[in-house]
């Protein structure tokens, strides 16, 4: 019975489309059902998390039929955890839509919609059968396009449109990949694949199957010569979406990488190579990019793409250590950049503006909100002792003990300019003395919404900002925590024996 | 008869790259189905050719008697029929919606979202 | 386009096409059909009376818009996915009711979610169809 346990986050998300779905027209019920249902997921999510860390991974065979033949659902840590900061981050993301997006756009079902992001996300965590996944990330997709061209303003449509053809090219070159390896292997579970992939003799076929997976997850996570979609349609839609698909879109991908590369294609110095000059370019390019923008929210796309490189390079490096490191970096990039997209929404309510040139003065305005911003800029940056210090002591470590020094010059590279990049901001948008001109059309100040508003702006800042202390503060809980995931990902075997010996 | 579909699936992936690579909005739609169709293919392919063979095997008999034909890949080439189903009815949504409002079918024209804003 | 030809063989051809549907419908779980293939010959004989006496005559013959079969199929489907749940049994575990049927066979979740499918590809079929056959 405790097994359908694995399932719940996903069934809760369902059951609160569907209740969503029936109350199409009524705006104000979807959002009051929206804040229940992430309350609920949020719940399901932390209970879940407990019972995995306390007895282990768990697994879930749909319908009965047992591991290689049917559709596993497994939860490991890894998996669990995830599960976990995608129901923080929908959480918080769900209080900030309710208020700042407008009624316009809430109309055409825009949170039933979310609520199946969420469960695609959910999904595409938890599965444990490849084909599975590609199903999980079509979930994601379909949801994300209808999110970022709901509105129908021109720059959302032509952002959309980008988002549209890569993302739908990535799919399709996962799908070749998925397809050449069920030729070669006859299975089509991770955890089977692993085992089976180990008897191919033609070698040079699963290299060419491992990097058109590389490909399909490298577009849909935003790595280096595939990345010109993300820049390009990710600011287009209101800072909320932005917010979701900031912190957990381009992270699936990279969840997926991860995924992958520890299990199915493993010990292959050519894939490693590989990676790792990937992710140096990657964070270059990013780093370079989120340099020349003025547009807060373009800043921080590029930044995203910046981080990511560290994130793949830790995967490329491959060891236990690297691999910690960049766990631990995953866990505090969904929060922070969720959060930094959640700010961007704030300020564009409080002066009506995103694009650094024209902003100023929000600390002497707001003093007390501008601290708590600054604290989530010091965690991006990696300031110690806060969230993005930890990882990269683990990321050094791991790249001096194997000798990749052009990655630990991307990465120092990288973080200096996220420190350039943070003091830009915080003196040209906080600091600097200029009154931005307020639009009046189509647009309520923040210093007029009622407390209650108010509050619903502030207060999913303020969750997540928490929880970026926390991950700093309580580095050594997390720490342990992504020690574990990753010796369990170094060594794949508990994943396989989980997954293929139920009856243990 | 593989001969032949990997070509067909070969002339698929091409036709589909190089419509997507046109500047018609239009084309890259015609792109985005000739390329899926091609992936089915593959898949199809994949999972070997073979004529007249049950895919189940009777429950009488313990051992591959005679080869069978794998059913597997016809369930996700279902799958994935239906999901690009899908897609692709929201890509023509979209490119319609996208036409009316930019007043272009040329994606050199969409450029507007990469300007400093 | 409106023939008077069409247009009575589509008064003929509705009722027969939707009977043929659920009869592929309530075959699938054994044979060819099923939910999805269903629903698509549905959707079809809805698009073929449509194309014979206009757009405005089969909605107004609907009642109702059909985007609203969505969540209906979409319950369905997923009260037959989680009813397991309840009996302890993992998701999607079929359930079958003991005894036998006229016509329809042997009644379970299979089918229920057979019936969800196919009131939702109807749903979506139509939605689309209608959406883009509507906006010019």
């Amino acid at each position: 019975m405790m097994e359908n346990l694995v399932i719940w986050p996903l069934a809760v998300h369902f059951f609160f489309s569907l209740i969503l779905m029936f109350g199409w027209k009524n705006i104000r019920f979807q959002k009051n059902v929206t804040i229940i249902g992430n309350s609920v997921s949020l719940a399901v999510a932390i209970y879940l998390f407990i019972h995995i860390y306390q007895n282990g991974t768990q697994t879930l065979a749909a319908g009965g039929w047992e591991a290689p033949f049917g559709i596993v659902f497994v939860s490991d840590l890894f998996a669990a955890t995830l599960v976990l900061l995608t129901a923080i981050s929908g959480f918080a993301v769900s209080i900030f839509t309710v208020v700042s997006v407008m009624n316009a756009r809430l109309r055409f079902g825009f949170f039933s919609v979310y609520h199946f992001l969420l469960l695609g996300l959910n999904g595409a965590f938890l599965t444990g059968d490849i084909f599975n996944l590609y199903v999980w990330f079509e979930i994601i997709i379909i949801s994300s396009f209808v999110l970022i061209s709901i509105g129908g303003e021109k720059n959302q449509l032509e952002g959309a449109v980008k988002y549209f053809a890569l993302n739908f090219m990535a799919s399709m070159i996962f799908l070749t990949g998925l397809g050449l390896l069920y030729g070669l292997t006859g299975t089509l579970n991770m955890a089977d694949l692993s085992v089976k992939i180990a008897n191919v003799e033609s070698r040079s076929l699963v290299d060419i199957c491992a990097v058109l997976f590389f490909v399909g997850f490298g577009i849909k996570s935003a790595v280096f010569p595939l990345y010109f979609w993300l820049p390009a349609s990710y600011h287009t839609p209101p800072s909320a979406v932005s917010a979701i698909f900031g912190g957990l879109l381009t992270k699936v991908g990279v969840y997926a990488l991860i995924r992958v590369f520890t299990l199915i294609f493993i010990e292959d110095l050519f894939l490693q190579t590989l990676i790792l000059a990937i992710a140096f370019f990657t964070i270059i390019s990013g780093a370079f990019g989120a340099l020349i923008n003025n547009n807060l929210r373009k800043i921080f796309s590029y930044l995203i793409i910046c981080h990511i490189g560290f994130i793949i390079g830790g995967l490329g490096v491959y060891t236990e250590l690297a691999l910690a490191g960049a766990l631990f970096y995953l866990v505090h990039d969904i929060t922070v950049k969720t959060n930094l997209y959640l700010i961007s929404g704030l300020i564009y309510r409080l002066k009506g503006n995103t694009n650094i040139k024209q902003l100023g003065n929000i600390y002497r305005d707001y003093p007390k909100l501008s601290v708590i911003i600054a604290l989530i800029l010091f965690s991006l940056v990696g300031v110690p002792p806060l969230s993005g210090f930890w990882p990269k002591v683990s990321l050094f470590q791991a790249a001096f003990a194997n000798a990749n020094y052009w990655y630990i010059g991307a990465l120092i590279f990288g973080s200096l300019i996220t420190l350039i990049i943070a003091a830009k901001i915080w003196s040209e948008v906080f600091w600097k003395n200029k009154d931005s001109e307020i639009p009046t059309r189509r647009f309520i100040q923040f210093d007029k919404l009622k407390n209650l508003q108010k509050a619903q702006f502030v207060v999913p800042i303020i969750v997540l900002a928490v929880i970026s202390l926390y991950i700093g503060f309580g580095a050594q809980h997390v720490q342990e925590l992504v020690s574990e995931i990753a010796h369990d990902l170094k060594n794949n075997r508990s994943y396989i024996d989980a997954v293929l010996n139920q009856e243990q | 008869m593989e001969v032949v579909l990997a070509i067909i699936t070969g002339i698929l992936y091409a036709a589909g790259i190089y419509m997507m690579m046109r500047r018609s909005i239009v084309k890259l739609i015609i792109g985005v189905i000739l390329f899926s169709n091609g992936v089915n293919l593959l898949i199809f392919l994949s999972g070997r050719l073979k004529k007249g063979k049950p895919p189940l095997i009777p429950e009488s008999s313990d051992v591959f008697i005679e080869a069978y034909t794998d059913p597997i890949p016809q369930a996700l080439i279902l799958t994935a029929i239906v999901i690009s189903f899908g897609l692709q009815a929201f890509a023509i949504v979209l490119v319609k919606r996208a036409y009316k409002v930019l007043h272009t079918d040329d994606l050199d024209q969409l450029n507007t979202t990469d300007e400093d804003s | 386009m409106q023939t008077t030809i069409l247009k009575a063989a589509s008064n003929f051809l509705l009722p027969v096409l939707l009977l043929f549907s659920i009869f592929i419908l309530l075959r699938g779980h054994y044979l060819p059909g099923g939910g999805f293939i269903g629903g698509l010959i549905a959707s079809s004989a809805f698009v073929l009376d449509a194309f014979a006496n206009g757009l405005v005559y089969t909605k107004s013959m609907l009642r109702f818009h059909p985007g609203f079969l969505m969540p209906l199929g979409l319950t369905f489907s997923f009260l037959a996915a989680i009813s397991p749940f309840f009996v302890g049994k993992p998701l999607m575990h079929a359930l079958w009711m003991k005894g036998h049927i006229p016509v329809i066979g042997k009644l379970g979740t299979p089918l229920i979610f057979d019936i969800g499918v196919y009131l939702v590809v109807i749903g979506a079929a139509l939605t689309i169809i209608f959406t883009i056959s509507e906006s010019r």
